[in-house]
């Protein structure tokens, strides 16, 4: 029998910060624009040129911090990191070596159930490099990206396997996303990551000899190069073979990751102090006013979900997962006075329309207003279920007031004694079986009746009313 | 002065992508090893209890707004491209 191994894996995080302008100079910090619009002399890297510090990334990159629970360096620097790249002409990159801003901290995850505090090793802020796009023989040099404020998050090699290093990232996504820190949306590269991995046999204390995944940029990447590492380095261990420490590429057609050539990887970084930039130096009261200008984190929202509005656990993390979708439903719980009602369309109607569209909630018509106000028209059985179904579907195509849309598709519920007497009558008399049956002690048949009833009614009729009749009519089933 | 804490000029030549003769990494071990000596004199001092500083001007907190100011014109950023493609700075083929 083999023995059994352990992973170890720790995640290099970079995140883009959202702010307007770039973190050394004015031009702005948007993505998609035309290459190389977005630039001047100090992102293209000229020489003799001076950065000066955005402060707002600063800002930003605390805030992170203190909802990750780091200690906040009160004293920060930024250093030179040397290299040769194209994607950096003045040859070094502004980054923090010695005195980040951040240090320490922790994401709680939950995989399968059960729940994990990953460790966070430091959080430091430096400039984004420009991109590189390949051709055929050459290479093209795109700089709107270079100068876009960059937050590293360096975890700590808690995370044991592909499902926990997914988990990680996509509870450190929430929480910056509901900071407002970032959009830390993968598809325009506001969160890329390096992955460091080692196996090592159960029975051994001291880490194994770690690879390195370089610029992985979805989570599911993630996922299934870790998926494919941690059995290439077991395996190889296996059969008697060595772990190299080398930078390893993740190639997402074939499934594999290859060594790189690890001669051009060698780097000698040569950190030095950045004589253009004087050190960030952060007052305690500013600190504090931070703190408290912080979010409900989803953590602590999805317990108050489960103790204020008395929610299941499923549906309050189902609700707080997206912070437009949990401020949303707060809305809406609080417009309708109806939490229960708010979370039950929420959880099946609304995140059906969201999925089937793939929409943001913000960019729907439907506002939490209206969700509320056609809540309370079915609390005020103004209109029944059925026909606030399709007011919904019409304020989720056209937006508008749900009395407006009941009254001009004429879905009022109707509760009239008479008029319901009516239909009820036409039902037992059109349908003698099926009375028979449910006198005979088939529930079932009571079902059909009351489908007759809404049907004469096109669907208007008051349902539990409709019952009610129904009952007295016929008696309680024998 | 120790040999252990020496330069390794060639090395540190290469790091800096400079291409020297062995009379010039000659010369300049040589010279720079004259630098350290001086430099090293510094080491003399009582430091006990001074925090290391990363900057000499006790000035800190230099900051801008977060605001967007206009950018170069993309004609001008373009003008000193040795080659430009679709926009873009062209440069040999980076292996990756």
């Amino acid at each position: 029998m083999s023995e059994e191994y352990k992973v170890s894996i720790g995640l290099e995080t970079h995140v883009q910060l959202k702010t307007r302008s770039k973190i050394w100079c004015g031009c702005a910090n948007v993505f998609g624009s035309e290459p190389n619009v977005d630039v001047c002399p100090i992102c293209l890297g000229y020489p003799g040129t001076m950065p000066v510090l955005n402060r707002e990334a600063v800002k930003l990159t605390v805030l992170s911090g203190l909802m990750l629970g780091c200690e906040i360096n009160r004293y920060s620097k930024f250093d030179r990191k040397s290299y040769f790249y194209p994607d950096m002409p003045k040859n070094y990159q502004i980054s923090q070596y010695d005195k980040p801003l951040c240090l320490g901290g922790s994401v709680e995850i939950e995989v399968n159930g059960k729940k994990k505090t990953i460790r966070i090793h430091r959080i430091h802020l430096e400039e984004d490099v420009a991109k590189n796009n390949h051709f055929d023989g050459a290479s093209g040099v795109d700089f709107n990206r270079a100068g876009t404020p960059l937050m590293e998050i360096v975890s700590e090699p808690d995370l044991e396997s592909a499902d926990e290093a997914f988990a990680y990232l996509q509870a450190l996504k929430q929480i910056l996303v509901y900071g407002g820190v970032s959009d830390c949306n993968l598809e325009q590269g506001n969160m890329r990551c390096d992955i460091n991995c080692s196996v090592r046999p159960e029975s051994q204390e001291q880490l194994g000899t770690k690879t390195e995944i370089k610029n992985m940029n979805t989570f599911k990447g993630v996922h299934r190069s870790l998926t494919y590492e941690i059995k290439r380095q077991i395996d190889e261990l296996r059969k008697g073979g060595k772990i190299y420490q080398e930078t390893r590429r993740w190639d997402d057609e074939q499934g594999v990751t290859k060594a790189m050539r690890s001669k051009e990887y060698a780097h000698d970084y040569r950190y030095f102090p950045e004589p253009d930039l004087m050190p960030v130096v952060l007052e305690e009261a500013e600190i504090e006013a931070w703190q408290a200008s912080l979010p409900e984190l989803p953590a602590t929202r999805r317990q108050r979900f489960i103790s204020e509005y008395s929610l299941p656990e499923y549906d309050a993390g189902v609700l707080v997962a997206e912070k437009a979708i949990a401020d949303y439903f707060e809305q809406v719980a609080e417009l309708s006075g109806n939490a229960k009602a708010a979370s039950n369309w929420m959880m099946t109607e609304m995140m059906r329309v969201l999925s089937d569209r793939d929409a943001e909630i913000v960019d729907l018509p439907i506002t939490p207003a209206a969700l509320g106000a056609l809540i309370k028209l079915v609390d005020d059985k103004v209109v029944n279920m059925p026909g606030a179904k399709t007011v919904f579907a019409e304020l989720v195509e056209q937006g508008g007031d749900p009395q407006a849309i009941v009254d001009a598709k004429g879905l009022a519920q109707v509760s009239d004694t008479a008029a319901l007497d009516a239909w009820v009558e036409e039902a037992i008399a059109a349908n003698p079986k099926s009375v028979a049956d449910y006198q005979g002690g088939k529930q079932a048949a009571l079902q059909f009746l009351m489908g007759q009833v809404m049907k004469a009614s096109r669907g208007k009729a008051n349902p539990p009313m409709v019952l009610d009749a129904l009952r007295e009519r016929l008696g309680a089933a024998g | 002065m120790t040999q252990t804490d020496a330069i390794d000029v060639k090395y540190v030549a290469h790091l800096a992508r400079m291409q020297l003769s062995d009379e010039e990494i000659a010369t300049f071990q040589s010279q720079l090893e004259h630098v350290l000596v001086h430099v090293r004199e510094l080491s003399e001092l009582d430091v006990e209890g001074v925090e290391p500083t990363a900057h000499a001007v006790p000035v800190h907190n230099v900051f801008r707004e977060d605001a967007v100011r206009p950018s170069l014109d993309h004609d001008r950023v373009m003008a000193n491209a040795p080659q430009a493609r679709q926009g873009l700075f062209m440069v040999p083929q980076i292996i990756e």
